[in-house]
């Protein structure tokens, strides 16, 4: 490659635009990365990020404007397409054989002849040793960790011939540890010249590896800035458009009685893999217990073993010190133990997302009252209260819940919970994918509940929101119980360590 | 990097589909009304190539549906099945259980239900019809629980099941017909006995009381969709079988009672052609309105009010055709030709209203 004659920028985007109907996805978009750079882009949900990246990595068209591959104009129509400017996507749902060894993922798809798995690990450690990865290219996926399938997907795009990534949250699945290895690497990419575009929602995150960051906003690219100039506060006023307090707060509460104890709990989980193996904690009234662990570790069983929905195999659920194993999942709900569960989808398994909020607020109501028919006024009422005192936007009552944004769905699914007022809440990731003010309103609203002496389990993924909003945390990992620690009191670092305790054997046991 | 692909290289496609936000009431008339327009220009082309005159048939089509009160009642005796097949229909798809078995589930419940005519046919009128029309939702009914069982049992695949559940029924009546019910009396070819009077549903206003049946009906599904605690699970468990557990709902009972549902009005069906139309039991006794009823249901969006108003059409579009097969001398194909180009726009409009084209802008740029 002629040096010097290169024009500036690996890729740069004029005035892109998408719309989806009437929504305004990307609004006159303007971004630029150089060579041997990072850029973050930055934005609250729906500003339009993963829309734009999209579009670079030829799954979307832009409806105007233009993409520059070093200062050629681009017209990418396809994944493929893409792939030929050496740009490469690193998705946040990996995209992966799981029967298949890590070297048949990697070489899948591409148009030269197959090599002989020899070659192939030549070529294949070759690119590891430029840019520092490790990975065992015989085994198979499914025997992978998280941060070992990520290593795949980053292998797969360089084995093509990358040299412009997109990384769409690739933190969000990995421990603090596994983060650190995955920035070396990335500015190991940086120092031979690539171009990385990283999207995340983590601000410090960002400060740590970006050289540049562009924040967008409703779909504008509202600015780009200098990382080195800027720190937490401007860049949540840029993307929220104004200063916003990044304060948590713990209220204390003075009445604790045990009101859910699990004993020795272990659960499969619906594929009949082990789910959760002998956990026992307790929680208590006025508290909110948080649950940490990398994606997969159990998180998902324990909650639907205690709302019922998931057979328990051994050990026993005391509630007021009554065993509710066996019970259905009716009879959970009519002693007061509500689930607020957020699964992989936003809409997941808590609404209905062709239904509108009327409907929605029935789920678990909708037997109330004698005789066959239902009663939707209560209902009808109660949407519109929640609208006034959540300020959820939506253009109607009887609007399908898949048609709002992710914040308003996931106020929705926790207004509804709340509104039953019950003795023990448990939620699942409800700030995931949301925005900083939505994720606010949240904390607040689970906090109101803490001091209404209501038990909140609050399953997490943000280490530094579970370490000031909750009393204790439990950390799970491979769905057993590595530690119960004291959050005003423990460190990110512990609990890093906690998350892999599984993996690396005889770790230390914090009780 | 030697194959970039810049503007020599490949285009963008030049006509590609983006989904429409939804659109108005008003448009959505619109261009349901333009599809109209446009299969009748497309069925008068037709019509004009096989040498007729286009404004003279469709003027016969639809007079030939209302001419007179017999080709009146012609057409209600048309429609009467095909309402409340796909009201029976309409159930199981809000569920999105694939019941297209409606064929085998409307024969099986004729089956039950001439049962008692043939051999109970001395009881007094009104108990035998009421032990008929019971007979006869009940016959359907099994027919639908029984896939229903094995798809919330062992999530086998509904769509096979009732798909295949269709011919057993058809070749369970010719076993009937060649042995154990063939009537004694008909001499040469084996055939079911002819009713008895006391079996017959009674006419009113000159039509047999199905299209009173076919009202109440409409009424109660119409309520039942609309109001009831029921049709909430239903909608419910079809959006996601997860969401169903999570809200306390016990899946596997609604689907159950669901498809028992849906067979029994079907079932239902069965007794009214056997008992009001045919007054026997024959092979061909649902003339395909299983199937038929499939379309009507979809089209109407599920909803039993457009139900009503779409099966209405396509009864007088049923009936039309067949007198203009009679006057034109056309054949009962070229009928069937336009019928096939009249669907074919109104379904193909439904694509318009959920998605529009967006052509390539010139080189790219806006």
């Amino acid at each position: 490659m002629e040096k010097g004659k290169e024009p500036v920028y690996a890729i740069e985007c004029k005035g892109i635009t998408k719309t989806f109907g009437s929504v305004v996805a990307n609004d006159h978009i303007d971004l630029n990365v150089k060579q041997g750079e990072i850029l973050a882009l930055l934005g609250e949900n729906g500003s339009g990020k993963t829309t734009l990246m999209n579009m670079l990595s030829g799954i979307y068209h832009p409806d105007e404007g233009s993409i520059f591959v070093k200062g050629e104009e681009a017209l990418i129509n396809s994944p493929t397409d893409a792939t030929s400017f050496g740009i490469g996507m690193i998705h946040q749902h990996f995209k992966l054989v799981e029967v298949f060894t890590a070297a048949q993922n990697i070489v899948l798809g591409t148009k030269e002849k197959l090599e002989s798995p020899k070659v192939m690990k030549e070529k294949i450690d070759a690119i590891c040793n430029k840019f520092g990865l490790e990975v065992d290219s015989d085994k198979k996926v499914y025997d992978m960790s998280v941060s070992e399938k990520q290593t795949v997907e980053i292998l797969k795009v360089l084995y093509r011939g990358a040299r412009i990534l997109i990384l769409d949250e690739p933190t969000a699945v990995l421990t603090p540890q596994e983060t650190e290895k995955l920035f070396a690497i990335l500015r190991k990419m940086k120092e031979q010249g690539n171009a990385v575009i990283i999207i995340t929602h983590k601000l410090n995150e960002v400060l740590e590896i970006s050289d540049r960051v562009t924040i967008l906003r409703k779909g504008q690219s509202i600015e780009t800035v200098v990382t080195a100039e800027c720190d937490v506060n401007s860049l949540t006023e840029l993307m929220v458009g104004r200063a916003v307090s990044l304060e948590i707060d713990r209220p204390e509460v003075e009445k604790k009685e045990a009101i859910l104890k699990c004993v020795d709990l272990t659960i499969d989980s619906s594929d009949g893999t082990r789910g959760i193996e002998d956990v026992s904690f307790e929680i208590r009234t006025g508290e909110i217990l948080g649950i940490a662990g990398v994606a997969g570790s159990g998180q998902k069983e324990l909650c639907e073993g205690i709302a019922g929905l998931l057979k328990v195999k051994q050990g026993a659920i005391l509630y007021n010190k009554e065993n509710i194993v066996g019970k259905t999942p009716l009879e959970i709900i009519s002693l007061g133990i509500s689930m607020s569960f957020v699964p992989e989808d936003r809409l997941g398994m808590g609404l209905v997302a062709s239904m509108g909020m009327t409907d929605n607020m029935l789920l678990k109501s909708y037997k109330k009252g004698k005789g066959p028919f239902i009663r939707r006024k209560p209902a009808k009422k109660l949407a519109s209260e929640l609208i006034k005192k959540l300020s959820i936007v939506t253009p109607g009552i009887e609007t399908p819940v898949r048609l709002m944004s992710g914040g308003n769905v996931q106020k929705v699914l926790l207004g509804r919970e709340i509104e039953s007022s019950p003795n023990v809440l448990i939620t699942a990731y409800p700030v995931r994918g949301l925005d900083i003010n939505s994720s606010y309103m949240i904390y607040n609203l689970l906090n109101e509940q803490k001091k209404k002496n209501v038990a909140v389990i609050y399953v997490g993924e943000d280490l530094d929101v579970l370490l000031e909003l909750c009393d204790n945390i439990m950390v799970l990992c491979h769905g057993k119980i590595t530690g119960i620690v004291n959050a005003k009191k423990a460190t990110k670092e512990e609990l890093g360590i906690l998350m892999t305790g599984g993996s690396t054997k005889g770790v230390t046991k914090v009780e | 990097m030697s194959n970039i692909a810049t503007k020599t290289g490949k285009n963008e496609p030049l006509i590609r589909t983006i989904k429409r936000a939804e659109l108005p009431k008003n448009r959505v008339i619109m261009l349901r009304l333009a599809a109209l327009l446009l299969a009748l220009i497309a069925g008068a082309i037709f019509i004009l190539c096989i040498g007729n005159n286009p404004f003279a048939v469709y003027t016969t089509m639809v007079k030939g549906a209302f001419r007179s009160k017999l080709a009146f009642q012609g057409t209600v005796k048309l429609m009467i099945p095909l309402l409340i097949t796909s009201l029976g229909l309409t159930l199981a798809f809000r569920m999105k259980f694939w019941n297209i078995g409606a064929e085998g589930q409307i024969i099986m419940g004729a089956v039950f239900a001439s049962y008692f005519a043939i051999f109970h046919g001395d009881m007094p009128h009104w108990l035998l019809i009421t032990v008929m029309m019971i007979a006869g939702m009940i016959g359907g009914g099994l027919t639908g629980l029984l896939p229903a069982y094995f798809k919330a049992k062992y999530n086998t695949n509904e769509t096979l099941f009732t798909l295949m559940l269709n011919y057993i029924a058809l070749n369970f009546v010719v076993f009937l017909r060649e042995g154990p019910w063939a009537d004694p009396t008909s001499p040469g070819y084996k055939k079911f006995a002819l009713f008895p009077a006391e079996a017959r549903l009674d006419k009113v206003f000159g039509i047999h009381a199905g299209w009173i049946i076919a009202i109440i009906v409409l009424i109660v599904v119409f309520i039942y969709t609309k109001f009831t605690k029921q049709c909430y699970e239903i909608d419910v468990v079809g959006e996601s079988k997860a969401t169903a557990s999570y809200a306390g709902m016990n899946v596997k009972r609604i689907i159950l009672r669901t498809m028992f549902l849906s067979g029994a009005i079907c079932g239902l069906v069965g007794m009214i052609e056997v008992s009001g139309n045919a007054g026997t039991m024959t092979e061909g006794i649902t003339r395909g309105v299983g199937f038929t009823a499939i379309i009507v249901a979809w089209l109407a969006n599920l909803k039993p009010m457009s139900i009503f108003v779409i099966a209405a059409l396509f009864s007088i579009m049923e009936k039309g055709s067949s007198v203009v097969e009679s006057t034109f001398g056309v054949s009962e194909a070229c009928a069937d030709v336009l019928q096939g180009i009249i669907l074919f726009f109104v379904i193909g409009c439904e694509f318009f209203i959920r998605y529009k084209f967006a052509v390539r802008k010139k080189g790219g740029k806006a």
